[in-house]
């Protein structure tokens, strides 16, 4: 039997989806759900935005608006829907080679502007849907179908990248830490301007078996031991942190947001013509 | 009373389109387009609408198509360069049935050739821009006043039709400005997209009902919680790989438009009724051709224009009528002979088909087309 | 009235596009048609710079001039590139500081445009008003009235008299 959850905010007539045995991107999809459902946002005002790639298939399978869009574009898109209808609660669903690769551009340029839309990047350091290339995410050294001999590619810090462009709320999850997960979606829907949260996710399929990193409990396993609270991170030293990453609220900023800067354009506009 | 303006045709289009309704504006600037964005710029905050310069011209239609779903009527405009980078949204845009105008200032190429000079040379980028099969429309005046009226078809359309809609111009008509006369076109009928109406708890994103020619097109946040994808999708709007839903869906998006030509084809004729020959030529060199069909018929030669508005989809029948009527047609484009190939295509055989074409960056003057088909008639 | 076509040239920034514009919209508000095109290069300041201009009681059909009968020359370098495309019998308005050009078969006014609008005026912005003037006086294509009509919409606010001023010394640079 489905939960209440699923039956509520799920098309369960579109599933079961196409994530493989062990695939984190449930759990994520199901974290964005339980975010909003915290919320109380009713379902007509949310509009789901996805790109291409395993994790932006989740568009599909959830009861609100979703636009399942093109390789990459999923901001851009979004940014329209956002800009016409700004009463709309617009969450982008993306990938780490959607977003930062392909679609790198109009992620930093969303931030830049500090667009009221939450970006949700499913982080699985791999192309997936493709069948296992190297991502911008992927670690240095790593394998991948096109990288048989190791990645020479540096990898990007999405966190760190989105909070240099100008996110006004950056956050880090993984499918281990959940509740850390949800809570971040939340605040992130909650922050009035453009959030990042990068989701830890888990790909046993290709990222896992390519690397011998085990199965998906290993994977998630590793989460948990690798995976540091923001606040405990920041009293670490150097040498302890090799290895590790931050979780959690890792960045927030007062900017003014730009569908209510237009807003006040056109009024300021009305008033003028008025006068 | 008259209220004449002398006016640009990158002006007359915004006119256009904020005549038609044109809430939205998203794109990047290029030559010879940019002055599109400027006056939309300027013009739609004033209206209540947005614009928005986006960070590439892939955004540009990508933020256009969105902002469509949320309820705007949307335009983007750019020029060879743009329009090629925004094709695989455009195919978007035709999977997902999503109303926009893309306005394409043509002008020299490939790649950045030159940039501020006219050219026709994306009449089939127009066509085939975007992979896959498909059908498309697009539109292409040749004045300033036709650029406002045909702005506003072109939205009217692609309401109608819910499908991306090309609008044509060219560096020549783009810029130049010419007297309009605000007053007379104050009454184009506006078409909206249709909206279902809230009683059916099945509700079907991707049905269409029976009598209409797509599907009734809610906007996001009206309570309809639709989805839309690119994917092959069936009535609901959810992906499929069924070998028959694709045969449905790729035949009604392409019937759609091919289906209803007698609706969408417009096209001038003119002093076509004792013609022995024809040019067929359009944009700002059937102005070229239209002077020279005047010389030539001072000089004796019974000739006239065919002049496609509607380029896509083609005038098939009343080309092929034209073909049976005349003993030559002249395919007079500012190109190698784009449309040429279409010409030759609908005519197969009934009669000649010539063509006359530049590619050099300039303009083809009325005595050029007159000593070319001189030339070629008294040979 | 014969069809009139009218080309404008000298470097960018010379605002002669906007002279274009001025007078095709005077001949609109004189009730005739009028058609302006411009071709310009890559920088907006400098280069050959060219704005076009037909008038005609008649609908203008083919855009472009090939020839014109009147070229307006700010600049050595657009009267020498330019010079070739003047009709047979017609006329040449240059600056002062342009060559005279060895065509005997044209009518040459070289009359001190830049000058009138840099020392008389004080603003060089205002050649293009000056040189209308000029133009308006030998053709006589348009109404006064019109012409000033028509300046006054497309200029700054607080230039109004500058321009006014800049029409009359223009005109009256034609003897």
């Amino acid at each position: 039997m489905p939960s209440e959850l699923i039956n509520n905010y799920f098309r369960t007539e579109t599933l079961p989806h196409i994530w493989c045995p062990g695939c984190g991107n449930g759990i994520v999809t199901r974290a964005i759900v339980k975010a909003i459902d915290n919320l109380n946002i009713p379902k007509d005002d949310v509009c789901i935005v996805s790109g291409i790639g395993c994790s932006s298939r989740a568009a599909g399978y959830l009861d609100f608006n979703t636009l399942h869009t093109t390789h990459g574009r999923a901001l851009a898109f979004a940014t329209g829907v956002k800009l016409a209808n700004p009463k709309l609660h617009v969450i982008v669903i993306t990938g780490d080679g959607d977003a930062s690769a392909i679609g790198g551009n109009h992620l930093i340029h969303s931030a830049r502007r500090n667009i009221d839309i939450t970006t949700v990047v499913f982080n699985n350091s791999i192309y997936g849907m493709t069948g296992g290339q190297y991502s911008p995410t992927t670690p240095m050294g790593d394998k991948a179908t096109t990288a048989p001999y190791g990645s020479i590619d540096p990898n990007f810090d999405l966190c760190e990248l989105a909070n240099a462009a100008g996110a006004t709320y950056v956050a880090r999850g993984t499918v281990y830490a959940v509740n850390i997960l949800e809570k971040v979606i939340q605040e992130g829907i909650s922050n009035k301007g453009f959030s990042f949260i990068e989701a830890i996710a888990t790909c046993p399929t290709y990222y896992g078996r390519k690397n011998k990193k085990g199965s998906a409990v290993d994977m998630i396993k590793f989460l948990k031991e690798h995976g540091v609270m923001y606040t405990a991170w920041q009293k670490m030293s150097e040498d302890e942190k090799i290895g590790k990453f931050p979780i959690g609220k890792l960045y927030t900023k007062e900017r003014k947001e730009y569908t209510e800067q237009y807003q006040m354009l056109i009024d300021s506009l009305g008033k003028e013509s008025n006068q | 009373m008259a209220e004449l303006k002398l006016m640009q045709g990158n002006e007359a289009c915004v006119m256009g389109a904020i005549h038609a309704g044109m809430r939205f504006y998203s794109g990047y600037p290029i030559t010879p387009s940019t002055e599109i964005a400027e006056l939309s710029a300027e013009l739609l905050p004033k209206y209540g609408g947005k614009f928005i310069q986006m960070e590439d011209e892939i955004a540009g239609v990508a933020a256009a198509l969105g902002a469509s779903l949320a309820g705007l009527k949307s335009m983007t405009a750019t020029s060879g360069p743009g329009f090629s980078l925004k094709q695989e949204n455009i195919g978007y845009g035709i999977m997902a049935e999503i109303p926009i105008v893309i306005v394409d200032v043509q002008r020299s190429g490939p790649s950045t050739g030159l940039p501020t000079s006219p050219s026709q040379g994306d009449i089939m980028q127009a066509r085939w821009g975007t992979h896959g099969d498909h059908s498309i429309i697009a539109l292409y005046p040749a004045s300033v006043k036709e650029i406002y009226t045909t702005t506003i078809k072109a939205f009217n359309l692609s309401e109608k039709y819910r499908t991306p809609v090309i609008l044509l111009l060219d560096e020549i008509i783009g810029h130049m400005r010419e007297k309009i006369d605000l007053e007379e076109l104050k009454n184009i009928e506006i078409y909206d997209r249709k909206k279902p109406t809230k009683s059916d708890d099945k509700y079907l994103a991707y049905k269409v009902n029976d009598g209409d020619i797509v599907p009734e097109m809610p906007s996001f946040g009206e309570g309809y919680r639709f989805h839309v994808t690119g994917l092959v999708h069936d009535e609901t709007g959810f992906p499929s790989n069924n070998e028959s839903v694709a045969d449905k869906l790729l035949n009604r998006l392409i019937n759609k438009i091919e289906d209803n030509k007698q609706d969408i084809v417009n096209f001038e004729e003119y002093l076509l009724e004792d013609s022995e020959y024809a040019i067929i030529s359009f944009g700002a060199i059937s102005r070229s051709s239209k002077v020279a069909v005047d010389k030539l018929r001072e000089q004796g030669i019974k000739i006239g224009m065919f002049r496609p508005i509607t380029i896509w989809p083609s005038p098939e029948k009343e080309i092929s009528e034209l073909s049976k009527k005349v003993k030559k047609i002249y395919v007079v484009e500012l190109n190698a002979g784009q449309y040429f190939l279409e010409v030759q295509r609908i005519v197969s055989g009934q009669c000649e088909v010539r063509k006359y074409g530049k590619i050099n960056g300039d303009i083809i003057v009325p005595q050029e087309i007159i000593s070319f088909i001189k030339e070629d008639i008294y040979a | 009235m014969k069809k009139y076509e009218i080309r404008l040239t000298g470097s960018g920034g010379q605002g002669l596009i906007t002279g274009g514009i001025i007078l095709a919209e005077s001949a609109i508000l004189d009730g005739k048609n009028a058609l302006q095109s411009q071709s310009y290069g890559p920088e907006a300041r400098g280069g050959a710079s060219k704005a076009e201009v037909i008038i005609s009681d008649q609908e203008i059909v083919f855009p472009k001039i090939t020839e014109c009968d009147l070229l307006l020359s700010l600049t050595n370098v657009a009267c020498n590139k330019y010079i070739h495309t003047l009709k047979k019998g017609g006329i040449l308005v240059i600056d002062s500081t342009v060559d005279r050009p060895e065509r005997e078969d044209i009518i040459i006014y070289q009359i001190p445009i830049l000058e009138t609008a840099n020392e008389k005026l004080k603003k060089a912005f205002v050649a293009n008003i000056v040189a209308l003037g000029a133009i308006n006086k030998i053709l006589n294509l348009v109404s006064e009235n019109s012409l000033e009509k028509a300046v006054l919409k497309r200029v700054p606010k607080g230039t109004e008299e500058l321009n006014r001023n800049a029409l009359i010394e223009g005109r009256n640079l034609i003897k």
